[in-house]
């Protein structure tokens, strides 16, 4: 209630204080939660002043406390607050404004019940729903704010929960907690006021990061001398951005200037560090990482919406029916009801015919208001809320190693699921699983470690520990050929590992004797360091001098004379180590672009076969490191230690200088060979991207990380292949560069589709004659060729038209630009053209923008899936929010619409749940607006029969009960329990997931046609009945044409149709489906009895008047064939409709099942489409091995910080205890942290050239998916038949791939090259390839100028054509 | 949800058809093997169900008898427009002739014209608590009643409502003029109402040794009546009350404006009535109270003989045939659709 308080505070208005929590809601649109408050404190605070110790200094400002609430209610405004919210619903209130008309009697039609049960139902139901999200949301907050952490207060720490911590109060941290609030670290245990955090929970990156308090607070040490520290923090008001800090703090008439790296953040986790002592900077609502969790937007589906406007146009269309009416009572009353007075007067207030008409128009509305019952949301919330259940049961969406099933958090937003055309995903913990593994290696020209085939049997996982007492269990290697010849002792093996030992900047922690730990600063180190410690060499300790190894049971200490720090230009790091006989040696690792130039001449030959090895391991998505080595001579050493001293001495460009002594001895180095990590991915998540991807869904991945490992992860997962046409990287800094960037990657796309159009044109009228272009390929091209008419349409246009696949890869700066307002639509453009989306570098909220905007300017549904707490405000903002409960925490969990603990399961989610909620959901609205015009509109046609007076056709009880009781079970079981394919057949036709993001199955024109299919089935019930019925008697001579009689039968038949009608609808008829259907049927029939019976009317005659009627008419035959009549009529034209529908212009999903239906034995095995769409991805690359060109990645460069090298000599981050070194240490104390920022400033701007990464992908193959485009090439299946067809190919074919494979020499296989130039005539671009044999392939930029493209393509043909066998040309 | 089961897979979902979604189930598809044959059979039925209704039909006799003003009873409908000679009696007679005997049963309506018996005012207007004995509603009708509930002097009106008290109160006397004279044609006037209302729905209150005149002392016949309702059948004392057959007829509301209602059967015991109604000549003496020129109505008498589904009703045997036929066109259309470009499903061909 503190923040209450605050609230009053800011908000000039005098909210009582109980009401704060009260006041949000309401204010839902705008802002939401405790941020809104803070963010209009904003505007007040200008800059925050904070004392440390000092609780009545601070309070005078009173800032926020930690105590965090995200809930809307408590147990006393639940009622009133809950029961306005939902009257703000124009339903809700609608049918309160109904309610209250009924209770007038001259206008009421109906009896109040008729309206009452339904709403209070609907309200109760909504009620219950909100009040448990609400007591979760409690739950929630409870229990993070009643955590406990350590505060000093009067000089003693007391165990304080989270929420009573304020703002200046100094708390104490210890090992493996949670940041309780964002602190200014005073002082830690370990030297130098060093601390190491943890930041997953706030940005995604599982690095450790350091963190430093000022060197004066630092020494104060212990806990007495922080009870008296009062220094004064004055800083900038509380803020989203994670990166940054401004402050300064006075403390004894000093300033010191304090930044980020002073500050510890709620959320991150204490790691490494005993303990530390922080200062309370921003508590609670004002931390960052509230700050950046978004606003909480209130979900809306767009059914939901389309919903409200058909709802809105019905009130239109009632409004009508009452106008039409009442003028017709206004005519009726004067011409007939006037002279009928006698019988019956008007009422007393009525005096002329337009009183009356007016009173007949609200009764008219009374009576009508049944085409958009109540029952309308209650059965959409209960179709979601079973779909929701089927989602938490689903086996297959459950996590057996997490052991956590798949959870639908919302119950509202199911059927959206089935409409995503955009899915925005985190990488870290999403797409991977953060674990590096040592996958395969190779060693003097030997690889080793076979990739696990997932086909053959499963190989044995290598156990070391018999060999190896040291080795870590849960390391997995399965090639036992490595382990032999380390265990033969081969030099070069042992070499390898030697290397891997010692080269890093790993740290150890040995608990207790042979039980590891190492603390590495990317986990690819760490899995490299932990491989050489399993094969034998294991690292065992550091200090700043000497590194401590036991190398195959010996241990053996070597001197550290240098490390050779890592930067990103660089791309490399070495250590230089004399072993203990006394011999030096520099042990170098890095990427192998940079590495392999720095080699010995004499390793021509095993670098050749170690380039093929990595463009091997590159192809598989691994990240490569290259290993070299170099014995110096005392003499060398010496030398060059002397020049490194004097450089790192060095006043001005010391940095340049030291790189530049790095660069002299990295020379002339000995090849041992390259190790290959995997950064696992989840299971499955090529295989999901490739189905989603082809159910026309784009896919974005927005992470924190560096670009590198961003990039490195879309090859991994095949966003990006190497088939590409072109990766466009944008990593301008300002505004200018951006826009250029941008747009020349917008120019380069419209130009490439059109050179590529052009060529295709070209190419098809050379090859036509062959008959050789055939399959897909073609089929698509032609598709291009159609869509791309030969004069180029503007580009606006021609955006859209792109063909080609490109893909965008931004920096977080860049992204900062273009998202602003004028660059925006410019980069939509961009970046919807591409097939591919990767950001970088992104923060939390920037995530959030980036689906926003999308949600913009793409009228799209957009679905983001995260882990981590920087995902939620992407999560919040995009439509559908969906949480990997992954290790990374809950927060994004608790933040999401839907949660699991595989990315995998998103295809099950959205292909199979979301599809078919969308499909259920729409078949149960059009069925649902037609039964409630058939019901309702039969009232309009009697009101010219019965003077315009609202008498209603049929029982007032039918009324009330139609609805909720008729006819609801069977629409519900039909949008619960519908299918139209079975779930792996959606998995298998993508496409079949087209409907929905195009919204075909209910949009305005589907609605036209239920309503206009209601009002003829109401036509037809009323005028069938009313035809026959007015000359028809009881065999006895009674007529038939009395009222009860006439409504029993119009209901009946009314009842009867529409059950015809649903038994129609669905189509996958279940027990329930027919218990449902007949069971509603029976009880129409049974309740009709009951409420006709004797004993009912016996206790209330004036209720219950139609007794008898039902026994009565229902003998009657004339009514049966009235009944059948009506309902033959009604249904014939609907199901010729239908049959011509399926029979003429089947859908997707009629295909499939009549597939399924009619050829279920003729059929291949299931699975098969899937299986190869996959397989083809994964054959398609190896296919092309020998095609890739330089796009290797390395992956040293990727997650790994520089600075560490640093600390280690410094040995600042060594323990006091494990060495007293601090003279040492503080030689350089203050500047290394500076240095460390600086450098790392200097290296994000790294320009993408010089990053080097990859270049463009020799071929663009649009093949390598099957594009299943089409129901034909769906059902083919296989993608065989195309690439052996093309396997016969003119010899030119041949050549494209053979060229391209010159670079690394190796011939490829005869049937890899056919597939590669199969792939690569396909696309019809060979240029990238050819220009790289043809010109110098030095550049390894992304971008390739156009005119080179072309000028090489014209030189390609022509040699292609002067000379017959250019494959040995290529040779 | 399980929360029993140990072990890692403690929270999976159980693998239960249901939740699974895998329920057996049946997914028909709308395939021209059985739409093409159900329309064909459909057609037939409708066709087969149309001929023989229409045979049916075309042996019934009907006929229609607009008395408003025919023959003297022009008269009566000039008197009846004053609404000062309403209590005044008004007897005429209307003739008309038979040329085909009508054989079997024959009923004997009395039809309206333009008169709204389905008014929902009309239709409130009335106390079925009152009609079925109730003794506190008896004396105190129901607010519904309104403004018939009480007369002038405030004496609870039974039956109360305007329903009760626009009750059409002509009254019929058919002969035949045979050869020899004028024959009353006699008519059964009970058993013409649904056996539901007149032994539950309409009561009369309980009389313990009271006679009805006793039971409904304290009352008011609605204002139009010339009797109170315990003396509308003179003849019959069980057929006087709420359970009086010609009330009880014309408390069963009509759905349309239009409507005929029974007013009795040919009692065939005697002849020449036996077979049914001979051809020939035939008056109908009316008493004509039932004033309709206030509404623009008109009255009819209506004598038919039934099929098992009612009078001449011609519109169920059309009906059925040219729904039979739009059914059969239909059909041939998709067939030859089906034919031409769907046959086999050739366009889901893979």
């Amino acid at each position: 209630m503190v923040t209450a308080r605050k609230v009053k505070m800011t908000v000039p208005k005098d909210i009582p204080e109980k009401w704060f929590p009260l006041i949000l809601p309401l204010k839902r649109n705008k802002q939401k939660g405790l941020n809104g408050a803070t963010s209009k404190k904003k505007r007040t605070e200008e800059e925050r002043k904070v004392r440390a110790n000092d609780r009545e200094y601070n309070e005078k400002f009173q800032y926020a406390s930690n105590c965090i609430m995200t809930s809307k209610y408590n147990i006393v405004t639940f009622l009133p607050v809950n029961l306005f919210e939902q009257f703000q619903e124009v339903a809700n209130t609608y049918f309160l404004f109904l309610l209250i008309l009924q209770l007038i009697p001259q206008i009421s039609s109906l009896s109040w019940f008729t309206t009452i049960v339904p709403l209070a139902l609907v309200l109760s139901i909504t009620a219950v729903k909100d009040a448990t999200d609400d007591y979760f949301r409690h739950k929630s907050d409870s229990q993070v704010n009643n955590r406990q952490s350590q505060v000093l207060i009067r000089g003693s720490l007391q165990n304080e929960k989270w929420m009573n911590v304020r703002v200046g109060d100094i708390i104490k941290l210890e090992n493996n907690q949670f940041v309780a609030a964002d602190l200014l670290l005073l002082s830690s245990s370990e030297p130098h006021g060093l601390c190491y955090i943890e930041t997953a929970e706030l940005d995604g990156e599982s690095n450790m990061k350091v963190r430093q308090s000022v060197s004066v607070t630092s020494e104060l040490g212990d806990q007495n001398n922080l009870a008296s520290f009062d220094g004064e923090v004055v800083c900038e008001p509380p803020n989203n951005k994670l990166d940054r800090f401004c402050g300064t703090l006075y403390w004894r008439d000093k300033k010191y200037t304090l930044s980020n790296q002073n500050m510890l953040l709620r959320g991150c986790v204490l790691r490494n560090t005993e303990a530390c002592y922080g200062l309370v900077i921003f508590a609670g609502p004002d931390t960052k990482l509230m700050q950046n969790s978004g606003r909480t937007k209130f979900k809306r589906t767009s059914i939901d919406r389309l919903m409200n406007t058909l709802v809105l146009w019905i009130f239109g269309f009632l409004v009508c029916m009452g106008v039409i009416l009442a003028v017709g009572n206004a005519v009726w009353e004067r011409e007939v009801g006037f002279l009928f007075q006698s019988y019956l007067p008007w009422d007393p207030p009525v005096d002329n015919f337009l009183f009356s008409a007016f009173l007949s128009f609200w009764s008219y509305v009374i009576i009508l208001n049944t085409v958009v019952p109540i029952s309308l949301y209650v059965s959409v919330e209960v179709i979601r809320l079973g779909h929701s259940y089927f989602i938490n049961w689903d086996q297959q969406m459950f996590c057996s190693q997490c052991n956590t099933p798949a959870e639908a958090r919302t119950t509202t937003l199911n059927e959206e699921l089935g409409q995503v055309e955009y899915i925005f995903s985190d990488k870290t913990g999403t797409l991977t699983q953060n674990i590096m593994s040592f996958n395969k290696c190779s060693i003097n020209g030997q690889t080793y470690g076979e990739g696990s085939d997932p086909l053959g049997p499963q190989p044995k996982r290598l156990d070391f520990t018999p060999f190896n007492p040291l080795a870590d269990p849960d390391f997995c290697f399965y090639d036992d050929t490595l382990l032999e010849a380390v265990k033969v002792g081969d030099t070069h093996t042992h070499k390898f590992f030697r290397l891997l030992s010692l080269c890093h900047t790993v740290m150890s922690e040995e608990k207790s004797e042979g039980e590891l730990l190492y603390k590495a600063q990317s986990p690819d180190e760490g899995a490299l360091v932990t491989a050489a410690r399993n094969f034998g060499f294991v690292f065992r300790s550091r200090t700043p001098g000497t590194i401590t190894t036991t190398e195959m049971g010996r241990s053996v200490t070597y001197t550290l004379l240098a490390i050779l720090d890592f930067n990103n230009i660089r791309k490399r790091m070495s250590v230089i180590v004399r072993n203990p006989e006394g011999r030096i040696c520099l042990y170098c690792k890095g990427a192998d672009t940079v590495l392999l130039e720095r080699l010995h001449p004499c390793n021509q030959e095993l670098m050749n076969i170690t380039s093929d090895h990595l463009n091997e391991y590159a192809a598989d998505g691994l990240r490569t490191l290259a290993l070299a080595y170099r014995d110096l001579s005392e003499d060398e050493w010496e030398a060059w230690s002397e020049r490194h001293r004097s450089a790192a001495k060095a006043a001005n460009c010391r940095e340049d200088r030291l790189a530049a002594t790095y660069e002299q001895i990295e020379q002339d180095m000995v090849l041992l060979g390259a190790t290959a990590i995997e950064d696992k991915l989840q299971e499955g998540v090529p295989e999901t991207i490739a189905v989603l991807s082809l159910a026309n869904i784009k896919i974005w991945i927005l992470t924190g990380d560096k670009q590198e490992t961003a990039v490195n992860i879309g090859y991994s997962c095949k966003m990006l292949t190497d088939d590409m046409t072109e990766v466009f990287i944008i990593s301008g800094h300002t505004v200018q560069s951006v826009r250029q960037d941008l747009r020349r990657a917008r120019d380069r796309m419209i130009e490439m589709s059109r050179t590529r159009d052009g060529k295709e044109e070209g190419v098809e009228g050379c090859f036509m004659g062959n008959g050789f272009r055939e399959g897909q390929g073609d089929s698509r091209g032609g598709e291009k060729q159609l869509q791309c008419p030969p004069p180029p349409p503007p580009p606006s246009n021609l955006m859209d038209n792109i063909s080609g696949e490109f893909a965008l890869v931004i920096n977080g700066h860049s992204l900062a630009h273009a998202l602003e307002a004028d660059m925006e639509t410019e980069f939509v453009s961009t970046a919807c053209a591409c097939k591919a989306v990767i950001c970088c570098r992104v923060t939390p909220l920037q995530k959030a923008q980036v689906v926003e905007m999308i949600k913009k300017h793409k009228k799209a549904v957009t679905l983001a899936i995260g882990d981590g707490a920087n995902d939620v405000s992407m999560i919040k903002s995009a439509h559908i929010g969906v949480g990997i409960s992954g290790q990374e925490g809950i927060q994004a969990v608790l933040a999401s619409d839907y949660s699991f603990s595989q990315f995998r399961f998103l295809q099950r989610l959205l292909l199979v749940h979301g599809r078919w909620s969308y499909l259920r959901m729409c078949r149960f609205l059009c069925y649902f607006f037609y039964k409630n015009f058939a019901f309702t509109m039969v009232h309009f046609w009697f009101g010219f029969y019965c003077g315009f007076s609202a008498q209603t056709v049929y029982d007032q009880y039918f009324i009330t009960l139609y609805n909720i009781v008729y006819t609801s079970l069977p629409v519900l079981a039909m949008g619960i329990f519908d299918q139209d394919v079975p779930d792996q057949r959606s998995l298998e036709y993508p496409k079949l997931y087209e409907p929905g993001q195009l919204n075909l199955l209910f949009n305005k024109r589907e609605f036209f046609i239920c309503i206009a299919q209601g009002i003829y089935t109401s036509v037809v019930l009323f005028f069938i009945p009313c035809a026959i019925l007015s000359d028809a008697t009881q065999s006895t001579g009674v007529p038939l044409a009395d009222y009860q009689t006439f409504a029993v039968t119009t209901a009946t038949a009314l009842v009867i149709v529409v059950s015809v009608q649903i038994a129609l609808d669905t189509g996958f008829w279940t027990v329930i489906n027919h218990v449902f259907v007949w069971g509603s049927l029976g009880l129409y029939f049974s309740i009709m009895l009951a409420l006709q019976s004797q004993t009912l009317f016996g206790i209330f005659p004036n209720q219950f008047h139609f007794v008898g009627s039902a026994q009565s008419t229902l003998l009657q035959p004339v009514v049966w064939l009235t009944i059948a009549l009506a309902t033959a009529i009604c249904i014939v034209p609907v199901l010729a409709f239908r049959f011509l529908k399926v029979d003429l212009k089947p859908q997707l999903s009629d295909t499939v099942r009549y597939t399924q239906l009619v050829r279920q034995k003729k059929r291949k095995p299931a699975g098969r489409s899937v299986g190869g769409a996959w397989r083809g991805v994964g054959s398609v690359s190896e296919g092309r091995l020998g095609a890739r060109g330089s796009s290797r990645r390395s992956g040293y460069a990727f997650a790994h910080t520089e600075g560490f090298g640093e600390l280690i000599t410094s040995g600042k981050n060594m323990r006091l205890s494990s060495l007293a070194m601090a003279t040492f240490a503080s030689r350089h104390s203050s500047s290394w942290i500076d240095t460390l920022r600086r450098k790392k400033h200097s290296h994000t701007n790294t320009p993408p050239s010089a990053s080097g990464e990859s270049s463009p992908a020799p071929s663009c193959v649009s093949g390598s998916i099957p594009p299943l485009s089409n129901s034909s090439s769906v059902l083919c299946g296989s993608q065989d038949a195309p690439i052996e067809e093309e396997t016969g190919a003119a010899p030119d074919t041949q050549t494209a791939s053979t060229s391209s494979t010159q670079n690394p020499p190796a011939p490829a296989p005869a049937s890899e090259a056919a597939d590669g130039s199969a792939q690569t005539l396909n696309a019809g671009v060979l240029t990238p390839a050819a220009l790289r044999s043809q010109g110098g392939d030095s550049s390894g930029g992304w971008t390739i100028s156009l005119g080179a493209v072309q000028e090489a393509l014209l030189r390609w043909k022509g040699r292609a054509s002067a000379s017959n066998s250019p494959v040995k040309l290529a040779e | 949800m399980g929360k029993v089961k140990p072990g890692p897979l403690a929270r999976r979902p159980d693998n239960s058809a249901f939740k699974q979604q895998r329920l057996p189930a049946w997914s028909p598809m709308l395939t021209a093997n059985t739409v093409l044959p159900f329309f064909y059979f459909m057609a037939l039925i409708c066709m087969l169900l149309g001929v023989w209704l229409l045979l049916t039909v075309q042996s019934t006799e009907e006929l229609k008898l607009d008395y408003t003003e025919a023959g003297t009873c022009n008269l009566c409908f000039e008197k009846r427009k004053n609404v000062s000679n309403a209590a005044q009696p008004c007897i005429c007679t209307a003739v008309f002739n038979i040329k085909k005997a009508f054989k079997g049963d024959v009923f004997f309506y009395y039809g309206l014209i333009n008169f709204h018996q389905n008014l929902r005012r009309y239709m409130d207007s009335r106390d079925d608590a009152q009609m079925v004995g109730r003794k506190n509603n008896l004396k105190s009708p129901s607010s519904y009643c309104m403004p018939f509930d009480k007369n002038k002097n405030g004496v609870p009106i039974a039956p109360c409502g305007a329903v009760a008290n626009s009750i059409f109160n002509d009254s019929f006397t058919l002969s035949y003029m045979a050869s020899s004279g004028s024959v009353h044609v006699p008519l059964l006037r009970k058993g013409i109402s649904w056996y539901t209302d007149k032994n539950i729905k309409y009561r009369n209150p309980s009389t313990e040794n009271m006679t009805l005149p006793q039971v409904f002392e304290g009352t008011a016949p609605p204002l139009y009546w010339q009797k109170p309702v315990y003396d509308l059948d003179p003849l019959d004392k069980n057929n006087n009350g709420f359970i009086n057959d010609d009330l009880i007829v014309w408390m069963r509301e009509a759905a349309f404006p239009n409507f005929k209602k029974l007013y009795g059967v040919l009692h065939r015991a005697n002849k020449p009535f036996v077979n049914g109604l001979p051809a020939g000549n035939y008056s109908v003496e009316i008493s004509y109270n039932f004033p309709v020129q206030y509404f623009r109505g008109r009255k009819e008498v209506v004598l038919t003989t039934l099929t098992w589904f009612g009078g001449q009703n011609h519109f169920l045997p059309i009906a059925y045939l040219v729904t039979s036929c739009l059914i059969q066109l239909i059909a041939i259309l998709l067939t030859v659709f089906w034919f031409k470009f769907g046959k086999n499903g050739q366009n889901m061909e893979e």
